[in-house]
Parts: C-alpha cells; structure tokens; sequence
C-alpha cells in the first residue's frame, strides 16, 4: 500500500467517522437521561433533509447566493427541524409513555419516509428536473482552513483537509464529555438516567431533563445528518439510504464508548476505517480469494469486504457484554418511562 | 423570595383498562386524527385536495381484483412476519433483525431455485425450500439469541448488525448469479417457473395465504396451549420467577428466538418462491420493522396483527398509488405510516391513565 492510498483511507475514515460521531454523541445525552433513542437513523435524516431543502429553496430563487447566509440557513433549519424530532419523541416516551423502541422505530420510518421524499421529490415540487444540487452551500461547508491545508504534506493532509464540521465534531464530544461529568447540569441528567425516583424526590425536574436531553440530543444527531448531505455526499441527495446504516452504526457506538462522548473521537475514526477498507484491501488478497472461490470478477469481494464495520460492532457488543465492568455499564433506567405514581 | 407555586393545569393518574368498545372508539378518534393530519400534509405539500386522493389510494388497494390480491399478499406476508416476531418479543426480546432473517431465507430459497430448479420436481422442492429457509433464518438469529442467553448482549443492535450482514451476503450473491453484469438477478426461471409457487384454483396467491395462515394457527396454539409457550410466557413477565419456578431461562430465549427465525426465513421463502421470484437487499423492504410495529400493536393477539397487517399495507398501497398518480416517489407511504403510528401507539396512554383537570385552580396562589 502507498503513502497516498494511506492517507486517503485515513482523510475518508476521519470524514465517515465524524457523521457517526455526531449521533453518538446525541444519543449518549439521551441515553443518559434514560431515553434509547432509537430513532436516530430517522433524526439524522430529517437533519440532513432540512439543511438541503433550506439550501435548494435559498439557491434557486437567489441569484447570487451568498455562501455565509447559506450555511446560517442551513444550520437553523437543521436545529429546529431535529429539535421538532426529539420534541415528538419525548412527547410519546415521557409524557405519554409509550414504548421507547417502538417510537424510535417509528420516528426511523417517518424520517426515511420524509427524508427520501423531500430529496427525491423537490425538484419535481419545485417545476424542474433532475436531482438536487447545492454548490454553492457544499462549498461553504467544505471551506477548508486557510494557510494549515495548503501543505500537501501526508500529516497535513490527515489533519487540515476537512471541512470544518469534522473540528466542530470533536469540540463537541470533548465539551459532552466535561458537561456530563464535571457541571452539576450533567450530575442531574446522569442521576435522572440512572434512578428517576431519586432524583425526583431530590427535587429534579424527571420531565424537564428527560425532554432537553431528547431534544438536545437529537439537535447533535442532526447536525450529522447536515454533515453528510453538505460534505459527505457533497450536497445532493441519493435515496439509497445509506444514511439509515451509519444511524444504525451510532447506536452501536454509543455502547462501544461505554456511553463516554472522549472515546467517540476515535472510536467513530476506528469504524471509519473499517467502513472504507474494502476499497483499500490489497487487491493480491482479494485475487486469492476471488480465485479460492472461483469467483469471476475480484470486485465481487467488496460485498464481502463491505460486512467489516457491522461484524466489528458484533465482536464489540459480544465483548462489552462478556466484559460487564460495572462503570461502564448503560444507565440504569434505559428504556424505561417514568411514572410518578407507581414508585 | 420563594417563588409563588400554582396548582398544575391537570392531573394523570392509572385507570383499570377499558372494555373493547372504549378501546375501539380511542382508536377510531387516533386514525381519524391521523387521516387528518395526513391530508393537511398532503394538501399543503402537493396542493391536492385530501378527499379525492383518499379515494385514489382505496383504489389503489382495492381498484380491481387483481390489486385486491396483491393486498391480500402482502397483507398475508407482513401477518407472517409479525407473527414470526410474537415469541421472541413476549419475552421481551426485541428482535430487530426479522429484515436478515427473511433475506436469509429468502436467499436459500433463491439458491435452490437456481441450481435445482429445473432438477427437482416443483412440490418437492417447495418442501426442501421451505425446511432450508427455515433453518437459515434460525442460523441468523441463533448468534444474537445465544449472546443473549448466556451474556445478556443487547439483542437490539446485534440483529440490527445481522440485517446488514445479510445485506452484504445478498450484494455478494447477486453479482455471483448475474449473467448480464446488471448486478441484478432477474426473475429466477422465468420459463420453467421451477421452484414457484403453483397456481390453486387459477389464483396465484392462494397458496401464500394457507401457508401463512397454517403457521399462525400453530403459533396461536404454541403461545397460548402449549408447555414452552407457557414458559415463554413467564419468563416475559419476569425472569426471576422463571427461574424460581426452575425454568431453564437461557434455554427458553434461545429456542424461542430460534423459532421467531425460522418463521422469518419462512417469510422470507414465501416472498422469493410465491411473489417476487428474485432475490436483491430490497426483498425484505422494511417489512421486519414495520412488523415489529405491528407485533406491539397487537398484543400477540393474531386477529388485531390481521386487521393492523391489513390496514399499514392498504396505507403502502394507497400511498403507491398516489405516488404514480401524481408522479411522486413512493415515500409518501412511510410518512402517512408513520404519521398513522405516532397517533396509533398514542393510544395506549389514553386506554391506561386518565387526565383529570382541576377545576378550583387558582392562579398564582
């Protein structure tokens, strides 16, 4: 392998991780206030969808969009949008107490649903044709640091040839990390996830907390699905719902974190590395193997290839799980609602 | 100061659980919001007036004979896969990965349409089909029940996983079978029709519905009459009971998610041999999820997953056809399905708490 296929599985893994960094770190505030949040892959997508659907409306009846505005719009949009999600949500679990799994399902299939018609739908809605795109707003997105990412050397080549979301990822999970265990916010929220009762009589507000950490939660999962419409998959939409197996993956990594936002930073890259090494692979290995199983085409072993992240995240939960150390175990009351009456 | 305290605007609190006809008229108040909403959604998106795509998509679902069918179909295939998922989740085991298990079974089936299909007599091979898909789909619930079983993983995420490995298996596969480098594998014996399902009575989809129907008699039997669906039964309710009254808990989670995908992979041979006759990653289509729905919708109880099977898959139909009316994609029916379930699971708060307001509030006291 050379230099320059290295560093480019690395630039590619560090961009795929930052999308599931995002909503692991939303998930992670859910979960420690005791919502499983399983509607991520749906919440992700209504974030994306809003940011390109704001951008495409803002593009086409400007004539000479103004990148700053663009991104401003599409960072709203996505917040209100994702935050609308996470209110629907809690509304279900906490106030009216339905099931967990069953509404983060059901919140999964409403956002592919709304997602992938928006995306598929808007440039018919709108009297054109073709599918969306939005350069000037992607641009915007993938602006890169000035001076630091002119070098072509490997090392800057890693660090400084994103757009500034992947930064803003990692700020993130360290400032989740702090909020969680160093203010006295945060002390609440985990003592809200681990044993409502108590912190109810403690005098906590259960359903206050439990709603700003759905909401909040799903505002970070947003901003994921914002970064892989606008920087990922560099402004366009594809109905291929790819999207929906990275909200499957963030899940999973919340868990391979032990529901701690520091190790996303690189858990999220690790997964990156494994989702893209089927284009890496040295093709001797997969000629040998193609030719073990008489297969036509060496191509063929990247279906195969393609199953790493999803068998890495099995070993992952099978090892957690074996392991049981007790400080990283979920919180407590996962999954649970809370009913004042029936303490 | 101390901040002055007001009484709360309304009070909640349990009730026993309603008769069927108060349950019957909550749940007819939710569809109706929900066909309420869905049409402010449709009339302020596309600017089309509600009532008549209401019609469009009853036409959709049962326009003619032939699109009836196709309902009865589909509605059968969902019915099959929720009920697949009943003795898997009555012991709380939230088997996600119903989609991995039926593209498995799918995938066998499909494997032995190619290589055997013009070999075997038809009815024989129906039968060799139908134990195969059986045994993959076990094959693939069997790492997640027995994780489960003997460490506790969590069983959500790891059939989630699975789904994405069947996934990749089926991507593997369908370039392995494609002769045209379409990646795509066709109708599978589109001459021969070997290994498809007969017509009975000149109806192609008759046999789909005694198979299906067979297997949720037997599965009403085996939750409510039988010893291990009794044991099924208690170790939902709580495991430390179970275990008190000597059950062997593990035991019971692994054979009962063994058999939830079995009935998967049956599903997932009824779709492949009886409708589709091909394999691709979208043979599941996300019926494994909206059936997970379905199945906690129901209760267990096979005549309500009838009724609900039948009511999401005339939504996809309508919607469908909504979509080809007004040259619209078919996602349209995810957003009225799930518009249609966020007021359906509302429900339940409604059947189990009662909201009382109290009158002699008194502001600011």
């Amino acid at each position: 392998m050379t230099v320059a296929q290295i560093v480019s599985w690395l630039v590619s893994a560090i961009s795929f991780g930052t999308v599931i960094m995002y909503g692991c770190i939303g998930e992670t505030i859910d979960q420690k206030a005791g919502g499983l949040n399983l509607g991520v892959p749906g919440v992700m997508q209504i974030g994306g969808i809003a940011a390109l659907v704001s951008a495409f409306l803002y593009e086409y009846n400007v004539s000479s969009p103004n990148p700053f505005v663009a991104l401003l719009l599409c960072l709203v949009s996505t917040l209100i949008a994702s935050a609308l999600a996470g209110l629907l949500y809690s509304f279900l679990t906490v106030t009216l107490k339905v099931n967990q799994n069953v509404t983060g399902l059901t919140l999964t299939i409403f956002g592919t649903g709304i997602a992938n018609f928006f995306g598929g739908n808007m440039m018919k809605l709108s009297g054109g044709v073709g599918t969306i795109f939005v350069a000037t707003t992607s641009n915007a997105f993938r602006a890169k640091l000035p001076i630091l990412s002119n070098s072509h050397a490997p090392i800057s080549m890693i660090l400084f040839s994103h757009g500034w979301m992947v930064y803003l990822a990692l700020i993130l999970a360290f400032v989740a990390q702090y909020f969680l265990n160093h203010t006295r916010t945060g002390l609440n929220l985990r003592s809200v996830g681990e044993n409502p009762a108590t912190a109810d009589a403690a005098g906590i507000n259960v359903t206050r907390y439990k709603y700003l950490a759905s909401i909040v939660g799903c505002m970070i999962c947003g901003l994921g699905g914002l970064f892989y419409v606008m920087d990922y998959i560099k402004g366009t939409w594809a109905n291929d719902s790819a999207i929906e197996a990275l909200g499957w993956l963030a899940v999973s990594l919340v868990i391979f974190t032990s529901w701690k936002p520091k190790n996303a930073t690189w858990g999220a890259y690790l997964f990156g590395l494994f989702y893209w090494a089927y284009v890496y692979i040295p093709a001797d290995i997969s000629r040998y193997l193609a030719n073990k199983m008489n297969l036509q085409k060496i191509t063929y072993m990247q279906n195969l290839y393609k199953m790493l992240p999803y068998i890495l995240t099995i070993i992952v939960l099978c090892f957690v799980s074996h392991r049981k150390r007790r400080e990283n175990q979920a919180p407590a009351s996962l999954g649970q609602s809370y009913f004042r009456e029936e303490r | 100061m101390e901040k002055t305290k007001r009484d709360p605007l309304f009070h909640v609190s349990k009730k026993d659980e309603p008769g069927f006809l108060a349950k019957t008229v909550t749940l007819l108040i939710a569809v109706f919001c929900a066909l309420l909403v869905s049409a402010l959604f449709i009339y302020f998106v596309t600017g089309l007036d509600p009532i008549s795509v209401y019609i469009s998509m009853f036409k959709g679902a049962f326009g003619t004979t032939r699109r009836t069918w196709i309902t009865v179909r589909d509605t059968c295939l969902l019915l099959l896969i929720s009920v697949s998922l009943a003795p898997a989740f009555r012991m709380r085991f939230w088997n996600c990965g119903a989609e991995g298990q039926i593209l498995m079974g799918g995938l066998s089936t499909a494997a032995l349409m190619i290589y055997c299909g013009e070999k075997i007599p038809t009815g024989l091979l129906l039968l060799i089909m139908l134990v195969t898909s059986a045994l993959c789909g076990a094959l693939w619930s069997f790492l997640p029940a027995y994780f489960k079983a003997k460490y506790d993983t969590n069983e959500t995420l790891f059939t989630l996983m699975m789904n994405y490995v069947a996934i990749q298996l089926i991507e593997f596969f369908v370039d392995v079978w494609d002769k045209k480098q379409s990646h795509s594998v066709g109708i599978i014996n589109m001459n021969t029709m070997g290994g498809w399902f007969p017509k009975i009575l000149g109806q192609q989809y008759i046999l789909n519905v005694l198979i299906v129907a067979v297997i949720t008699v037997f599965v009403y039997i085996y939750m409510h009459y039988s010893k291990h669906g009794y044991e099924n039964a208690v170790v939902g309710e709580s495991v430390a009971t179970a275990r008190y009254a000597g059950i062997n808990v593990p035991k019971v989670i692994r054979n009962n998610v063994l058999l939830s995908g079995a009935i998967a992979g049956i599903a997932g041979f009824v779709e492949v041999a009886g409708i589709s006759h091909t394999i691709s990653k979208e043979t599941a289509g996300g019926r494994g999820f909206t059936a997970i729905i379905v199945c906690w919708l129901a209760k267990f109880n096979p005549l309500s997953m009838i009724l609900i099977s039948l009511f999401l898959v005339f939504l996809d139909k309508g919607a469908s056809q909504i979509a080809s009316d007004f040259g619209l994609n078919t996602f349209a029916s995810n957003i009225i399905t799930g518009i249609m379930l966020f007021f359906i699971l509302s429900c339940e708060f409604f059947n189990n708490y009662r909201i009382s307001f109290n009158r002699n509030r008194k502001e600011g006291e």
